[in-house]
């Protein structure tokens, strides 16, 4: 069903493609040109995705803003979108995103700027299709097709190590969608040769392919999360790329992946999932932990960053995998939640290197006296990324280890001991940059422009918005998120439910 | 005695082609601009296809047939033809030799090619392999004053004519066993007398293998591919990767789903190991290269694992996906040549991939070509080689096979890394030598259709799938 006249989820992908296809046509020297139509296509892309947030009906589970077109009849394909209450605020983060990206990068990219913003407004079209797409190969195709301007993004403007970097984010990641790639074909032939993932939802599956299906998935999910062990690509990406590569992975990319299992494994595997919680949920702890204590030893500002994002997804997918309403909802909240932290904090960086081109800790201290403004900004993320109450990284974390408790005990325990490094190493962090004595280097440095701020600002109005009345957010996701948990949990696992509910009850 | 005159219009293509091959080829001795020459081939190769439609039927008392599959090798054939000819004329003169013979060569060869696609003898097929092989093999050796491109020409005359004598063999072998050399009364004899698991059936089908691998470049015969390619002139590598490349597939298909189809387990057994073998080879070796025509020649040993397992599926979905992928094949490897051969200049020969050191800040648009032709090659969509990898990976997981498209797609991400290292090079890097481009006006007709072609099919392969699928119904 779509509630509108127009085909609002196409206008929104292809915007930001029109807009680098004028890009392309400019001349190459008109480089402020280029910036200004990125700008305009990303506000524009921006506004019009507001209408999901204004006209989403919130009280049921189906698809809205529907779209379907046949495609490749041969296939059965179909050019099919749509979004529910799980990929909808994704969509949202991603339009925000890429009007940051495009403000944080107007001064500091200073090469082949043009293709720069090609690129940019590239990876947000596909990153939204991915959101969007209803269709398994649909799906598939913007989820690999991004890699192309993300390896650019990467690979052209990145730090000093970043061919490497480049090469081993696409190989990692191509790799794991290879194995997807089986697993889709395979899932096609068992469901009556459609790519319909509604379609496909309502089949049931053997037991034994359900399990190599899982696996398939999880190759190409996981190595998205990125979830321990297969998380060694991301911090070479994040710190190598430059500031808006850094956000884009950090608030949109890597939450494709566990927008993956909850859109495809989850619902399609029911079984397989439920058999696979302790795993997934092992993997989870190891990498909330290890991602933590990790961080401690880190002396650069971007891998710290970096680190600290296997372990917010590691929280991610445990509220995932807990299978059931806290759980889950917690798990997509932070999902937003570690968007917006996550990628402040990187813009943040960004701003500061582009005053002083170095990331090493070290060269940092007392920043505070120099920029006032921007260390008020630096401290409400930091506290956010910690889980303080009143930001919204405290009501991500408090549902998500919920969940986890009434999943399984020991891994909320496990998880709960992650938070507690996890303000060790923030707040040592905001130490050594923001207070101890001036470093004689960083005298003189300029405070924020307005354009800086312009670019903060919005993530610092989410982090308490967020905070403070997370319905706002939550309550796109009751219905639809109820509704996977009882495709996921039917025939079996009731039990779990009704502990969920009891719960839920007595917390409203 | 009475002759009755056969049905010429199966045959009609080959006999105007080579009336047209014939013409070149007097034609080059009274035109001076070998330009005009250029032209004369590409429109009547253009205007010969047309006449592809309309020829339809067996002929020769069943030894000739002209049905869909054969027809769509045909067009690859012709587009073959034309993109190479149009990266061929400012490249020949480059290196010198610019002749006319260049011209009729390729159209003899193609001749070759189209008789490989509508044989239903095995002597006619041989027929047309020996006029393919002869043809490329001077081609090869086109640029006579290189050393290198007569290494190749002579490798490549050896190593053929030993494939042609195992084919010879396999014929026999089928000879003696069954008494015909009819592609159709094999199958019938096969199937009637129960050969299935005949030992000397088997040799016969593995000499087959042989002979046709080597014409595909299928590892373990291999050999010749990266050291011909290298030697080559650019523009007949191109032609070679393309051209020859599918007539062996056409004639692998039409005899092993023919003639050998009630052998199939059999001869499975020994195509799946030389198809593993075959993209173990290509992509690996092909990472260490730093000469980008030994690049693409890996390359091309690669994806013709990938099309093996088009046959290997042995069904209709198969033989389907196998043209397709040809065909995108053909688009996207003649794309790729085709700026390889812009950085060949007076006295440079462009061809260590280190000449492609920032390409993107000297030549923007060659490079976003080359990116374009290099992320199809690795499967990437929203380009053609995609589509091409998805159907051939369907049909085979449709036919049981996922073991064996798991180990392909493992093998397809690892050949992303030497795609990406061209991409890498191009974006990643800054100029070290300054990089003058030979442009054409025919080169960049030839870039514009195969990068439209690349990413239209990418995008919207509705209409190539049916037409491929309509090709194989009558098989």
């Amino acid at each position: 069903m779509n509630q509108l006249s127009y085909p609002i989820l196409s206008m929104i992908i292809f915007l930001p493609v029109l807009g680098s296809l004028v890009i392309l046509i400019t001349r190459r020297s008109w480089e402020t040109v280029a910036k200004w139509i990125a700008l305009a296509t990303s506000i524009g892309t921006f506004l019009l995705s507001l209408t999901l947030f204004t006209d989403f009906d919130k009280t049921t589970h189906k698809m809205q803003f529907v779209e379907k077109h046949s495609w490749i009849p041969n296939w059965n394909i179909n050019y099919y979108l749509g979004v529910d209450g799980i990929s909808v605020l994704f969509v949202l983060l991603s339009t925000l995103t890429a009007i940051l990206c495009v403000l944080i990068s107007w001064e500091s990219i200073t090469k082949k700027v043009k293709e720069f913003y090609i690129a940019i407004l590239l990876t947000t079209a596909f990153m939204i299709g991915v959101f969007c797409s209803l269709d398994f190969f649909l799906f598939y195709l913007f989820w690999e097709a991004m890699l192309i301007p993300m390896f650019l993004i990467i690979g052209v403007w990145g730090g000093p190590n970043r061919i490497y970097a480049a090469i081993k984010f696409f190989l990692y990641t191509l790799v794991g969608s290879v194995l997807m790639l089986v697993g889709i074909i395979v899932l096609y032939f068992n469901s009556g040769n459609t790519f319909d993932i509604l379609t496909m939802m309502t089949m049931k599956y053997p037991y034994t392919m359900q399990m190599w299906l899982f696996w398939a998935f999880f190759a190409a999910f996981a190595v998205k999360v990125p979830m321990w062990p297969v998380h060694t690509w991301l911090p070479d990406a994040h710190t190598e790329a430059p500031t808006a590569g850094s956000v884009i992975l950090a608030a949109v990319l890597i939450k494709m992946g566990a927008y993956g299992f909850l859109r495809f494994s989850l619902p399609l595997l029911p079984e397989a999932s439920r058999a696979m919680t302790p795993v997934m949920l092992t993997l989870s702890v190891i990498a909330i932990i290890y991602g933590a204590v990790i961080c401690l030893a880190q002396t650069d500002l971007k891998r710290l960053i970096a680190y600290s994002s296997v372990s917010h997804m590691g929280f991610v997918t445990l509220g995932i995998f807990a299978l059931n309403t806290q759980g889950v909802e917690g798990g997509i909240l932070q999902m937003l939640n570690h968007g917006i932290v996550t990628g402040a904090l990187f813009l943040s960086v960004g701003i500061v290197y582009d005053r002083t081109h170095t990331r090493q800790i070290a060269d940092y201290g007392g920043l505070a006296t120099e920029m006032p403004i921007y260390s008020a900004f630096f401290m409400v993320f930091t506290l956010s990324a910690i889980g303080l109450p009143a930001t919204n990284g405290f009501v991500g974390e408090i549902l998500i280890l919920l969940g986890g408790f009434t999943a399984n005990k020991l891994a909320g325990v496990l998880a709960c001991t992650g938070i507690i490094i996890g303000a060790g190493y923030m707040l040592w962090l905001y130490q050594r940059v923001f207070f101890m004595e001036v470093n004689p280097k960083l005298h003189a440095l300029s405070d924020m422009n307005i354009r800086e701020t312009i670019t903060l600002l919005p993530m610092l109005i989410l982090v308490f918005w967020i905070g403070v009345y997370p319905n706002s957010y939550l309550s796109f996701l009751h219905v639809s998120v109820q509704h996977l948990l009882e495709r996921v949990n039917a025939g079996g696992g009731t039990q779990e439910l009704q502990i969920a509910k009891t719960i839920l009850e007595v917390i409203r | 005695m009475n002759f009755p005159l056969p049905d010429l219009n199966p045959v009609m293509p080959e006999i105007l082609m080579t009336a047209l091959a014939l013409i070149v080829l007097l034609l080059d001795l009274l035109i001076r601009k070998k330009e005009v020459v250029a032209l004369i081939s590409m429109a009547g190769t253009a205007l010969i296809g047309l006449s592809l439609f309309t020829s339809s039927g067996i002929t020769f008392g069943g030894m000739y047939i002209s049905d869909g599959y054969s027809t769509f090798f045909k067009i690859i054939f012709f587009l073959n033809v034309i993109l190479s000819i149009l990266i061929s004329i400012k490249y020949i003169a480059v290196e010198k030799v610019n002749y006319g013979e260049y011209y009729s060569l390729i159209l003899f060869s193609t001749i070759g090619m189209m008789i490989m696609a509508s044989a239903s003898d095995l002597i006619v097929l041989y027929l047309g392999l020996e006029l393919m092989a002869l043809s490329t093999y001077v081609l090869a050796g086109f640029i006579r004053h290189r050393l290198k491109s007569t290494e190749s020409a002579l490798k490549y005359f050896l190593l053929g004519a030993f494939s042609s004598a195992f084919l010879l063999y396999g014929i026999s072998i089928i000879y003696g066993l069954t008494g015909t050399t009819d592609i159709k009364a094999i199958a019938a004899f096969i199937a009637e007398k129960g050969l299935a698991g005949n030992l000397a059936l088997l040799l016969s089908i593995s000499f087959f293998i042989v002979a046709f691998g080597f014409k595909i470049a299928a590892a373990p015969f291999h050999m010749w591919a990266p050291d011909v390619y290298e030697g080559a002139p650019t523009s007949v590598t191109a032609f070679m990767s393309v051209g020859p490349k599918a007539a062996g597939f056409a004639v692998l298909g039409r005899v092993f789903l023919t003639a050998f189809v009630a052998a199939k387990v059999d001869w499975a057994l020994i195509l799946i190991p030389v198809a593993i073998l075959t993209m173990a080879v290509g992509n690996i070796i092909a990472l260490s290269q730093t000469n980008i025509k030994r690049m693409l020649a890996y390359s091309s040993i690669a994806h013709a694992g990938y099309a093996l397992l088009g046959i290997i599926t042995a069904n209709g979905e198969g033989l389907a996906s196998m043209m397709n992928y040809l065909m995108i094949y053909a688009f996207m490897n003649i794309g790729a040549f085709a700026v390889i051969i812009m950085l060949r200049s007076e006295g440079f020969r462009g061809e260590d991939i280190s000449d492609y050191e920032g390409l993107s800040k000297t030549h923007p648009l060659a490079a976003m070509l080359m990116l374009i032709f290099m992320f199809s090659l690795t499967g990437i969509p929203p380009t053609a080689g995609f589509i091409g990898k998805f159907y051939i990976f369907m049909a085979a997981i449709n036919a049981g096979y996922t073991w064996l498209v798991i180990v392909a797609v493992i093998f397809s991400a690892i050949s992303a890394y030497f795609y990406l290292r061209i991409v890498m090079y191009m974006y990643m890097r800054d100029p070290k030598t300054d990089v003058v481009l030979t442009t054409s006006f025919s080169n960049g007709v030839a870039l514009g259709i195969t990068a439209v072609a690349v990413l239209f099919i990418g995008v919207l392969p509705s209409a190539l799938l049916n037409f491929a699928k309509a090709a194989i119904a009558g098989f």
